[in-house]
């Protein structure tokens, strides 16, 4: 039983990231905008946090300072894309070339330095109780956001008004323009609110899962955070299936080596990526489905016409 | 106009001669890291080393480097485009540089290579290496020795030589101590990301495991192990920091007395390729000060190190392979070609190789 709450626990630190990260940017591309900067927004947050973290003692600070990082970090991104009507595609590129350069650059000094970890939840009478207590009352802070912020992402979009103008412009730009929606208004803030995200997800990363600094420690899961939201088909509490799915066959296929399953560790790493390739051929069968789900006009620029 | 030009076309003349001259007294030392030079492991290392030759030579020489490079093609940019920006001598420090540096080798002849951790060379390039393996047969006997449970979690990334070489060396020392001892091993398929490391450390430590060694870069597994109050071995750098009451020891590469010496010989016009393979004695290879450990067990390591560093082999027979065949027989010490085209598991490894 002990070795179960261990390995949940595990799956549920795993995961957390790819879930706030996949969580802001299904915000970004309900809007009708692709950022493919997560990774360089990711990144920045976690170098951001580590550093706030470690210069003022405090874990919570640096996980402020990591969401405000990912968020201005994101308006560059925004200004370019949205003011500038560039190329979303390549401006989502380019950020994640430079988010992970510039995280370098400023993190120099932080190397080979402990950070401070976020203190697990502890609530005394309720943490103790056996298996339920550790994995409902005494994980890290992180988690319990990235569970709160699935429950209002799925309820912003799907039960309030902001929520459907925010979709509608993700489906038409044109015609929400035409009813007198602000839709830039809309998507800047969409973009900042993705960035927050990944930057919590960053701040996470370098605050919970592995208190400390190194250069592209993000390793690749601002990445995986995107293909979740297709994954998922743009549907939030599919997102979070996705990441708990994603979380448990790569912990999983750990225990399996360690248990000695003679199986060729290679095909295990790659197991993952195989799941989201089968899931993803599974839901485009169903034609309809998908379509109703996309947002129409996700990756185009909007130029208002005055 | 026509005089305009030709005043313009001599001084220009004249000034990249004057370059080239200014050029031809400095020599431009140049090295490709895999990973970046932030990564407080293997890249970092070298790059210290690269720091001491500044250092030590000063004027004399000028240094460049490329981080982040990829194992594989990407290599081939990197090492031509060093060459032809006027590097004099290039060291390529990860193992799947092999074949684009030798491609390079062949194509540059004017310019020293050196290549770490491979075996294949040329009239320009030379080989080098740490005997890492020395002290992972250290390593071994204090796993041995503090491990309660009699199991220790092994994480590795790729199934190179490299690799399968320290993973048998210390099941080896494990072995001299507790010839029961286990090792679970886990593959990452990655030589860096923290995330991924800490996963396995608390996967291999669910499973029983009380001690964990690495050979991957990041400090996330012994921070791991320093949460769960357990035990495990630093890599590359000295990790105390990180797990001050977990850290027993760290296995520690120093690359400045090497480097510093190759371009010496270079400036000197001594340089000849050549193979080596530095250990222990050399200083190459060096162990963390022994912490978190009994003075008993912290003496016996003290003990086998020194004893490696007289000339010791930890590969000397008998040793027997995975499926109880002979390898080596009483006495008899592995040479270096097959140490370092290891493909096989010694008896009592617990893991089937990948191919």
């Amino acid at each position: 039983m002990e070795i179960a709450v261990n390995i949940l626990l595990t799956i549920a630190t795993a995961a957390t990231p790819l879930l706030i990260a996949a969580m802001g940017e299904l915000v970004v591309e309900r809007s009708g905008v692709l950022n493919l900067g997560v990774e360089g927004m990711m990144i920045m947050g976690a170098v951001g946090g580590f550093g706030a973290g470690y210069l003022t003692g405090s874990p919570w600070i640096g996980l402020l300072v990591a969401v405000a990082m990912g968020a201005v970090f994101s308006l560059l991104f925004a200004f370019m894309t949205l003011t500038l009507a560039t190329n979303q595609v390549a401006t989502g590129l380019s950020l994640t070339l430079l988010g992970l350069g510039l995280s370098g650059m400023m993190g120099t000094s932080f190397v080979g330095q402990p950070g401070e970890r976020l203190p697990n939840l502890d609530i005394p009478g309720l943490t103790s109780i056996p298996v339920v207590g550790k994995l409902f009352f005494g994980q890290d802070p992180v988690f319990y956001i990235s569970i709160a912020l699935t429950i209002a992402v799925a309820w912003f979009l799907f039960r309030t008004r902001t929520g459907l103008t925010l979709r509608s412009i993700g489906d038409s730009h044109t015609s929400a323009h035409a009813l007198g929606i602000p839709v830039l208004r809309y998507r800047y803030l969409a973009v900042v609110f993705g960035g927050a995200c990944a930057g919590l997800a960053g701040g996470q990363l370098s605050l919970v899962y592995t208190p400390q600094w190194v250069e592209n420690m993000s390793a690749g899961r601002g990445w995986i955070a995107l293909a979740l939201v297709v994954f998922a088909s743009w549907r939030p509490w599919r997102v979070l299936g996705g990441a708990y799915i994603f979380g448990a066959v790569w912990i999983g296929q750990l225990h399996a080596q360690a248990f000695g399953i003679p199986v060729p560790s290679q095909l295990l790493s790659s197991l993952p990526y195989l799941a989201t390739v089968v899931v993803l051929v599974l839901i485009s069968r169903n034609k309809r489905l998908t379509m109703m789900n996309t947002p129409a006009s996700l990756g185009q620029p909007f130029v208002p016409d005055r | 106009m026509k005089r305009l030009l030709i005043a313009l076309m001599t001084t220009t003349a004249a000034l990249s001669v004057a370059a080239s001259a200014e050029a031809a007294d400095k020599l431009k030392a140049c090295w490709v890291y895999t990973g970046p030079i932030g990564d407080f492991g293997y890249s970092y290392q070298h790059d210290q080393g690269r720091l001491a030759v500044e250092k030590a030579l000063g004027d004399k020489v000028e240094t460049a480097f490329l981080e982040n490079v990829s194992e594989g093609p990407d290599a081939d940019r990197a090492f031509e485009r060093l060459a032809r920006e006027g590097c004099n001598m290039i060291f390529g420090t990860s193992f799947g540089f092999m074949d684009p540096e030798l491609k390079a080798a062949k194509k540059f002849p004017d310019v020293k290579f050196e290549h770490a951790t491979g075996y294949k060379s040329a009239d320009n390039m030379g080989l080098y290496n740490a005997r890492f393996y020395e002290g992972r047969y250290v390593l071994g006997q204090i796993a041995a020795k503090e491990s309660k449970t009699g199991v220790a979690g092994y994480i590795v990334s790729f199934p190179i030589p490299e690799v399968v070489m320290g993973i048998n060396s210390f099941m080896l020392g494990a072995q001299s101590i507790n010839p029961d001892f286990k090792a679970k091993i886990v593959w990452v398929n990655s030589w860096f990301d923290p995330g991924k490391e800490a996963d396995a450390a608390k996967a291999l430590f669910d499973q029983g495991a009380d001690i964990i060694v690495q050979h991957t870069d990041s400090t996330a597994a012994l921070q791991v192990a320093e949460e769960r109050k357990l035990h495990g071995f630093g890599q590359s750098s000295d990790m105390i920091k990180f797990a001050p009451n977990a850290q027993l020891t760290s296995l520690t590469d120093e690359w400045g007395p090497y480097y510093v010496s190759r371009v010496q010989a270079a400036l000197d016009g001594t340089w000849k390729p050549d193979n080596v393979w530095l250990g222990i004695k050399d200083g190459a290879v060096k162990l963390a000060p022994f912490t978190n450990m009994p003075d008993d067990v912290k003496a016996m390591a003290e003990a086998t190190a020194k004893k490696i560093s007289e000339g010791w082999n930890p590969f000397t027979g008998p040793v027997a392979k995975q499926d109880g065949t002979e390898w080596l027989k009483d006495g008899e010490v592995a040479d270096d070609g097959t140490l370092l085209g290891m493909n096989f598991y010694v008896k009592g490894v617990d893991d089937k190789l990948p191919q």
